[in-house]
């Protein structure tokens, strides 16, 4: 055979569309691989509401319970702690819950908690940080080992971020955001779901 | 025996393979003790192999199982407890030699050309080195395992807009759970070592390709005698494969002795924390990466400043991962007209030994809690590490170096 009658122009054309054909099937083959990892349907189960009954939860103390596998936090706040909230927003970055992907918008109030028991506090106990578990550290001042101008909230051993009793980040410290609340509806004053916004019922 | 010799290389070039990389093999003959390290890396990777195949025929990657199958190899399984040691404290005896490895092609110019491609192989190596390591120590499922895995893969959850689904794949549920294990054992025992011994063999040919380095940093190849031969070289077989037998003699001694009479070597090759099963809903007090992470860890945690468009976490991030990036353009930074640090003026010698006290006091605060003046001295390790290697253009072509004999000394 001779090279003379080649068509150079036709073969490099040839060679081109079934190499990107070739791509686009290498793509569509790699894409069940691809999707195999994310989170499977056990796992999104698992991701379920959860009921919560905490009647025999304590003022001022914490509660952990699991949700999606991360620890949910549960508080009964006390007066002088609601009273200390709205006193410390110099101390805060974002102490309006202005950043929407934090909390649902039925918590963006000053508690970050729903109208009906602002006194009751859940969030998600995870540092916006890296993800470890802040300590809690209620007691205002010395006694949470914090510094006397401490006023009361959780302490992340991981980095040193700090949160106020509304789980709102302090400033100079390495976690960005407020911690996340998660969606969750009150079934009477101590019966909560977690993973339902109000007026959301799953069957 | 003469006559099989014939009739493999008829169809196989077994005695050509010989020759080419051993027996006829010219490399410098003034390699001295930086040298050793390039093949006890090998002796590490092969160790490594062994010791996890055995140990995979014990070890069940399940978050349920997984931390009892462990104690379990090292309790009941007989001589279990010697090879998951020789396996974990191996980790850490691999990541000695391979700094110790790329430091030396730091002070004699080991990267420069025509040695770019050597350098770049291995620095893929290094990373998947790291990723290969940070799998294997979330299969315990200690407490420390749990939460070193929720940190760093909490890390790519910066990254804008793609973070949290990236991070979800990563685990493939929405925290590390059963999921995250099983597939790192995936990643861990296959893939990843797959690929490294695919780097390796690949770092082997372009090594044999171009030929070694040496301290001096003379081309040898540029001095041959009337059959081709090296002028300044000897075959590597047998006189470097004897002369890396005693290496790896004394470096087995130190190793036998580490897993003998100090396994955890106080904390530094095993955590205490490890030893707690993992627990999803309490951090450990205090969060520390294994030795060989924490000068990047440092890195990492010496971004505070919340100013920073995107924030300090992105940053510390992008801080982090360019720690790692910048040592892949080395070859190309370095514009000496000389490769050993015998023949460079005190602006390298400066720099590089600044450059090393930094990587090292780095490492060390990565172990320590934040704040005050360990955050400040960290910054400063940061500023040094990045200086080093930015800089590098500037004072390696202001700098006055002495003149390169032509044959080695």
């Amino acid at each position: 055979m001779s090279d003379q009658n080649v068509n150079k122009g036709r073969r490099r054309m040839l060679i081109l569309t079934t190499s990107a054909i070739g791509a686009v099937g290498v793509g569509f083959a790699a894409t069940p691989f691809i999707l195999s990892m994310m989170p499977s349907a056990r796992a999104r189960a698992a991701g379920a509401p959860v009921e919560v009954d905490f009647s025999k939860l304590d003022v001022g103390v914490l509660l952990t319970i699991e949700w999606q596998g991360k620890p949910i936090w549960f508080v009964k706040r006390t007066d002088a702690m609601m009273k200390k909230l709205g006193t410390i927003a110099d101390l805060l970055v974002d102490p309006d819950s202005d950043v929407e992907t934090q909390q649902p918008a039925y918590t963006k109030n000053l508690p970050r908690s729903q109208e009906k028991y602002p006194y009751i506090s859940v969030m998600i106990g995870i540092c916006t940080h890296l993800g470890c578990v802040p300590l809690d550290k209620f007691p205002v001042g010395l006694a949470s080992g914090m510094g006397d101008d401490w006023p009361g909230g959780y302490f992340c051993p991981c980095h040193g971020s700090k949160f106020d009793m509304a789980g709102r980040v302090f400033k100079n410290v390495p976690a960005p955001t407020n911690l996340v609340i998660p969606p969750y509806r009150f079934l009477s004053e101590t019966r909560v779901i977690v993973g339902e916004n109000p007026g959301e019922a799953k069957a | 025996m003469e006559k099989l010799m014939s009739w493999i290389d008829d169809r196989f070039p077994l005695t050509q393979v010989w020759e080419e990389h051993m027996a006829k093999y010219y490399a410098p003959k003034n390699f001295n003790f930086w040298y050793y390290f390039g093949s006890l890396a090998i002796l590490m990777l092969v160790m490594q192999i062994i010791t996890g195949i055995f140990m995979a025929m014990y070890y069940k990657p399940d978050a349920g199982l997984a931390f009892a199958s462990v104690e379990y190899v090292m309790r009941d399984v007989p001589w279990g407890w010697l090879i998951r040691y020789m396996h974990a404290i191996g980790a850490s005896m691999f990541f000695i030699v391979i700094y110790l490895h790329m430091f030396r092609a730091m002070i004699y110019g080991s990267y420069r050309g025509p040695r770019e491609l050597i350098w770049l192989f291995g620095m893929v190596i290094f990373v998947a080195l790291m990723a290969e390591s940070f799998m294997g120590y979330l299969l315990p499922w200690g407490n420390m395992s749990y939460w070193g895995a929720q940190v760093i893969i909490n890390l790519f959850g910066a990254i804008p807009y793609v973070g949290d689904i990236l991070v979800e794949w990563l685990r493939g549920d929405y925290v590390i759970s059963d999921a995250t294990l099983n597939r790192f054992f995936a990643f861990h025992v296959i893939a990843v070592p797959l690929v490294l011994v695919i780097l390796v063999f690949l770092h082997i040919v372009a090594l044999h390709k171009v030929g070694s380095n040496n301290p001096d940093g003379i081309e040898i190849k540029k001095n041959k005698d009337e059959n081709g031969i090296p002028l300044d070289g000897i075959p590597f077989h047998p006189y470097y494969t004897v002369k890396d037998i005693v290496g790896v003699i004394v470096f087995l001694m130190v190793f036998s002795a580490i897993i003998f009479f100090w396994p955890t070597l106080g904390g530094w090759f095993l955590e205490s924390d490890n030893f707690i099963p993992a627990n999803p809903v309490s951090t450990p007090p205090h969060i520390v990466p294994l030795w060989y992470f924490t000068p990047y860890y440092s890195i990492l945690r010496a971004v505070t400043w919340a100013w920073l468009p995107g924030g300090a976490k992105l940053w510390g991030v992008i801080a982090m991962g360019s720690s790692l990036v910048v040592l892949f353009f080395l070859p190309w930074l370095d514009r000496s007209p000389v490769k050993s640090i015998r023949y460079r003026g005190w602006m390298f010698k400066t720099a590089l030994a600044l450059f090393t006290l930094a990587f090292l006091m780095l490492g060390w605060l990565g172990t320590q809690p934040v704040g005050g003046i360990n955050t400040v001295l960290a910054q400063l390790g940061m500023l040094v590490y990045f200086a080093f290697f930015l800089l590098m253009p500037i004072y390696t072509r202001l700098d006055r170096t002495k003149p390169v004999p032509e044959r080695l000394t």
